[in-house]
């Protein structure tokens, strides 16, 4: 069964606070992740590849770019993990 | 029935005997790097681990590194010149189609009797080159090989590009392989995946100049973020392969000598190892750069002089680069 947005915000946050440090109630559907969250383009190919395995989602290389907020992951993955 | 043609006898066993690497003369630090572009020192600290880069003097060339490194790896090794059946050389920056800058450097080092080819294999040419070296010997062709690493990757970088300006660096590191009694070169894991041809390259081809000289100079480009992704994830089970097949474990290891890509890199691929705290890694991106086929035999040369890792140890060497493509093994330590 596909996970709801508030599973998916939820497992991204604690991946964000896995990998980046940064607090998990900080990852918030409308922070970005450079500006807000301070995740550098590499920490963010780290994020992505812990989100594949958690969600059974293939992110590209090519949409890793288009996900400039955590509100904008959470969408993706929950479209792509039906 | 045909005539019988006698068959070459190797050597049983390989071993590296000898390193030796050639930093060039000037130190470029970030803030020079920043002058150019809108950056900072931290940002690039941050990023890529580098505090600073050698970059080549006019007369460093690709040559005189090559031979510099050479001759220091034949005089740890004890071996002469003479005795050289074969020298390989990788590189991407020796601006000459042909002929080979190997032909070049194995006449200029009196190595006479020596086969003489330069190799393509990017940042995993050191890693291809010693895998040459091991089959050569073993098939007996060869009892020495010369195998060098050299670079100018300044000749090829664009001051302007906010994502390459401050990785690479210049240098040239080399190793003598001979025969050994016992085994200390491992199975090589090694391959390609073209279908990322794009990933690394120039900015545009050399025979675009002939029609549009406007162009100015080819660069390097590559895009960072699908690299990272590649090298942190994909070269893991390619590094826990070499393990396997040489019969060690990562806890068995004196040091782990991955291609100085980008420190991050490094440490991520030390997290998916699972690499056990006290295998010392090599970290010699931070005064180097990253230095293409150069950077395993510099950072190699630097663990055994600042004795980071222990003549006669174990270590996991990979390569890994534009092609796509890489190469693992495992060696014991000259």
């Amino acid at each position: 069964m596909a996970a709801t947005q508030e599973e998916i915000l939820a497992g991204l946050a604690e991946i964000v606070n896995e990998v980046a440090g940064i607090p998990a109630e900080d990852v918030q559907l409308d922070k970005s992740f450079t500006e807000d969250l301070d995740v550098d383009s590499l920490t963010m190919v780290e994020v992505v590849v812990a989100a594949e395995e958690k969600f059974g989602v293939k992110i590209p290389d090519e949409e890793v770019k288009n996900l400039s907020t955590v509100g904008d992951a959470v969408s993706f993955i929950a479209a792509n993990n039906a | 029935m045909p005539v019988p043609i006698q068959s070459p006898i190797g050597a049983a066993h390989t071993r590296i005997m000898g390193v030796g690497g050639y930093r060039p003369s000037r130190v470029i630090t970030n803030a020079e790097i920043c002058k150019v572009i809108d950056s900072t020192d931290e940002w690039i600290q941050t990023r890529t681990g580098i505090q600073e880069r050698r970059w080549s003097a006019a007369d460093e060339t690709v040559g005189v590194m090559a031979i510099g490194a050479a001759q220091k790896a034949l005089v740890a090794a004890g071996v002469e010149a003479e005795q050289i059946g074969c020298v390989v050389i990788s590189t991407v920056t020796h601006l000459t189609q042909t002929p080979s800058l190997a032909a070049d450097v194995a006449n200029q080092l009196g190595a006479h009797k020596a086969a003489a080819f330069d190799i393509s294999a990017a940042c995993a040419g050191f890693c291809h080159g010693l895998a040459l070296a091991q089959d050569m010997i073993r098939g007996g062709s060869a009892e020495y090989v010369l195998v060098i690493g050299v670079e100018r990757l300044s000749d090829l970088t664009d001051m302007n590009d906010r994502s390459t300006a401050f990785i690479f660096g210049d240098g040239a590191g080399a190793a003598v392989v001979g025969p050994s009694e016992t085994p200390g070169i491992g199975p090589v894991v090694w391959g390609s995946d073209g279908s990322q041809l794009d990933a690394i390259g120039q900015t545009f081809n050399w025979d675009e100049l002939r029609d549009k000289p406007e162009l100015g100079f080819p660069a390097l480009r590559m895009s960072g973020q699908q690299v990272f992704r590649w090298a942190s994830y994909q070269m893991v089970p390619v590094a826990k392969l070499a393990l396997e097949k040489a019969g060690i474990t990562a806890d068995q290891l004196d040091a782990f000598i991955p291609h100085q890509a980008n420190m991050r890199i490094t440490d991520a691929m030390i997290k998916a190892l699972k690499l056990p705290d006290h295998v010392p890694v090599a970290r010699d991106i931070a005064k180097t750069g990253n230095t293409s086929a150069a950077s395993v035999p510099l950072a190699m040369e630097r663990m055994l002089a600042e004795g980071e890792a222990p003549h006669g140890g174990v270590a996991l060497l990979i390569g890994f680069g534009a092609g796509l493509v890489y190469a693992a093994q495992v060696v014991t330590l000259p």
